[in-house]
């Protein structure tokens, strides 16, 4: 073996530095937010602030869970980013299989709808999303705010689980036909059950991008029976415009934000897979 | 006989989706077109009148829209700049090989999994001018004298905007360029280790114009994402002149002022700008990765 000289020791410990760097810029936010959400108000509004939560608190959580609201903010969370999960992910398992392994001859041209509508700004829909919301009398309602979340998770679905059916085996398929099963039935008992890890990273990609969304929700809804949590963290206020229920508004943060992380970290291989699957393919 | 199956099965399958994707992208974006030519308000309490051009002329002419546009365009540029470069730079380090290379792709996958909406609260609790501990930590390490209001001075806000943006959407952009870095072959460093070459020449030489195409795909994502930016800024700010990008003009108009019409027309200028970046960036991109297919 060589010796290595100092230039290689100092290399190593400038990159752990960098190392180092990038683990606390990505995680100190969310560890301030955890830390905040459990200090006491003295604590919180200290001229310094300890790094440790300290002393101890549950209040800021039994606030944020005393009133009804917040709890519908969730359940109205769940059902949107649930259903909009599910339709999209049954619509696009039919429409990926087409486009994946059917003879379809304007298959591109679909592709090509699909992968533009990926690109779209929300925003420049949303005045034709309100007429649209307001004529079919779906404003305000959970099924309507499913409905335009159609126009985010649905593409995205399609071109990443298209991804996936390319990428199956095609000897598979042949043997379903030469034992004379229908596309319909190859696709159901041989190519599903083939696509289910597929299926688990778009559902959850998808259902991320659902939980999150602010724009509609903030506009195609009115008062607290169908208002996502996003919008409710958003418009968390004190009893004064001057005060600020910081620890509340964190506690609330790090309520929604645990599950998806837990999730995130869980699933992180195929979250990775799938995040560029839908991005580099094009 | 299996091919015609086939295709009518296929129809039948993707039907649904085509007719989701009409009536939620199709009708609303006729509707935007529509009613840009139209003087209208969104609670439909005066007559809609057809204008022609009228909204568009004004739209050249509203010095409230060319402020947005400079906004969002500064946003935009500064934002995908700090990102492209510190997403290589932790692209780089977790495509080397070292112990506890798992911990940090797992680290920078958290600010990829909060919501928008939570990374703005957590970041205005963060920048608060009195409580905030970004101004503790700089008082304290003798860096400021003073606490420094970010949100409240229009001098900083946009940048705060900025270092928030950066923050949550670099992850992204550190995951599609260690894709790309995946896909180069590995020999070609070990030749140009025998050639002599330097870990900085390999770099601008072999990783750098290797990683174009993705780094191109990189920069189309995120920067179509920065023109439509919302979120952070109005949850931090809200609406407000030093801060105040395309989108939020566009809703405030549709919303605030119920300018259907007026609104409308802004919806199909950011569309236009979208539209003119997407062009943009394929010229470049058709001259970087030709003979691709």
């Amino acid at each position: 073996m060589r010796t290595r000289g100092l230039g290689y020791y100092a290399g190593r410990v400038l990159f752990y530095v960098l190392v180092v760097f990038i683990v606390v810029y990505s995680v100190f936010p969310f560890y301030w937010a955890v830390i905040s959400s459990f200090k006491t108000s003295d604590a919180l509004f200290s001229s310094n602030p300890s790094f440790l939560p300290v002393p101890f608190t549950l209040t800021h959580y039994q606030n944020v869970f005393s009133g009804a609201e917040f709890g519908r903010n969730l359940l109205n969370s769940l059902i949107v980013a649930g259903g909009a999960t599910l339709i999209c992910l049954v619509l696009g398992v039919m429409a990926a299989y087409a486009l994946g392994r059917l003879r379809f001859p304007p298959k591109n041209a679909v592709l090509y709808i699909v992968l533009a509508m990926t690109m779209f700004p929300q925003v420049s829909v949303l005045s034709g999303m309100f007429v649209l919301l307001r004529e079919t009398g779906l404003f305000n309602t959970h099924a309507g705010l499913i409905l335009s979340y159609m126009l985010f998770t649905l593409p995205f679905t399609v071109w990443v689980l298209t991804g996936y059916f390319r990428g199956l085996p095609r000897e598979l398929e042949e043997a379903a036909y030469v034992d004379g099963a229908t596309p319909m039935q190859t696709l159901i008992k041989v190519m599903l059950p083939l696509t289910g890890p597929g299926l688990v990273t778009t559902g959850l990609l998808a259902f991320i991008a659902a939980w999150n969304e602010y724009l509609f929700a903030l506009t195609f809804t009115i008062g607290n029976n169908v208002r996502t949590v996003p919008v409710a963290i958003a418009s968390f206020g004190g009893a004064t415009p001057f005060e600020i229920p910081w620890g509340s508004i964190m506690a609330a943060s790090v309520v929604v934000t645990v599950p998806l992380v837990i999730l995130v970290l869980i699933f992180q291989q195929r979250i990775v897979a799938g995040l560029t699957a839908g991005a580099v393919k094009g | 006989m299996l091919t015609i199956r086939q295709t009518r099965l296929a129809w039948l399958l993707v039907l649904p989706t085509l007719l989701v994707v009409a009536f939620v992208a199709g009708y609303p974006l006729a509707q935007v077109f529509y009613y840009s030519f139209h003087r209208a308000d969104i609670s439909f309490v005066e007559p809609t009148e057809f204008v022609g051009l009228k909204n568009y002329i004004f739209l050249l002419q509203d010095p409230d829209f060319r402020g947005a546009l400079w906004n969002t365009l500064r946003f935009t540029v500064v934002s995908v700049f700090l990102e492209t470069v510190l997403g290589l730079a932790i692209a780089l380090v977790i495509h080397s090989n070292f112990r506890g290379r798992g911990i940090v792709r797992a680290a920078i996958l958290i600010p990829w999994a909060i919501p928008t909406v939570v990374s703005a609260k957590m970041w205005q609790w963060m920048l608060n001018d009195i409580y905030g501990v970004i101004n503790v930590i700089l008082v304290n390490t003798g860096l400021v004298a003073n606490k420094i209001a970010f949100l409240a001075n229009p001098n900083t806000v946009l940048w705060a905007m900025v270092a928030v943006d950066v923050w949550k959407t670099t992850p992204f952009m550190a995951l599609l360029l260690l894709a790309g870095l995946q896909l180069i072959p590995s020999d070609i460093y070990e030749a140009a280790d025998i050639d002599g070459a330097s870990k900085w020449q390999q770099f601008w030489t072999l990783t750098l114009p290797l990683l174009t195409p993705a780094l191109v795909v990189a920069l189309i994502f995120r920067t179509l994402d920065a023109l439509r930016v919302f979120d952070v800024i109005f949850v931090m700010v809200g609406v407000n002149t030093a801060t105040r990008s395309l989108a939020i003009y566009n809703r405030q108009t549709l919303i605030d002022f119920q300018d259907l019409g007026y609104g409308s027309a802004i919806s199909v200028a950011i569309l236009v700008i979208i539209f003119i970046f997407v062009v943009l960036y394929m010229r470049v991109a058709g001259k970087g990765v030709r003979g691709e297919d």
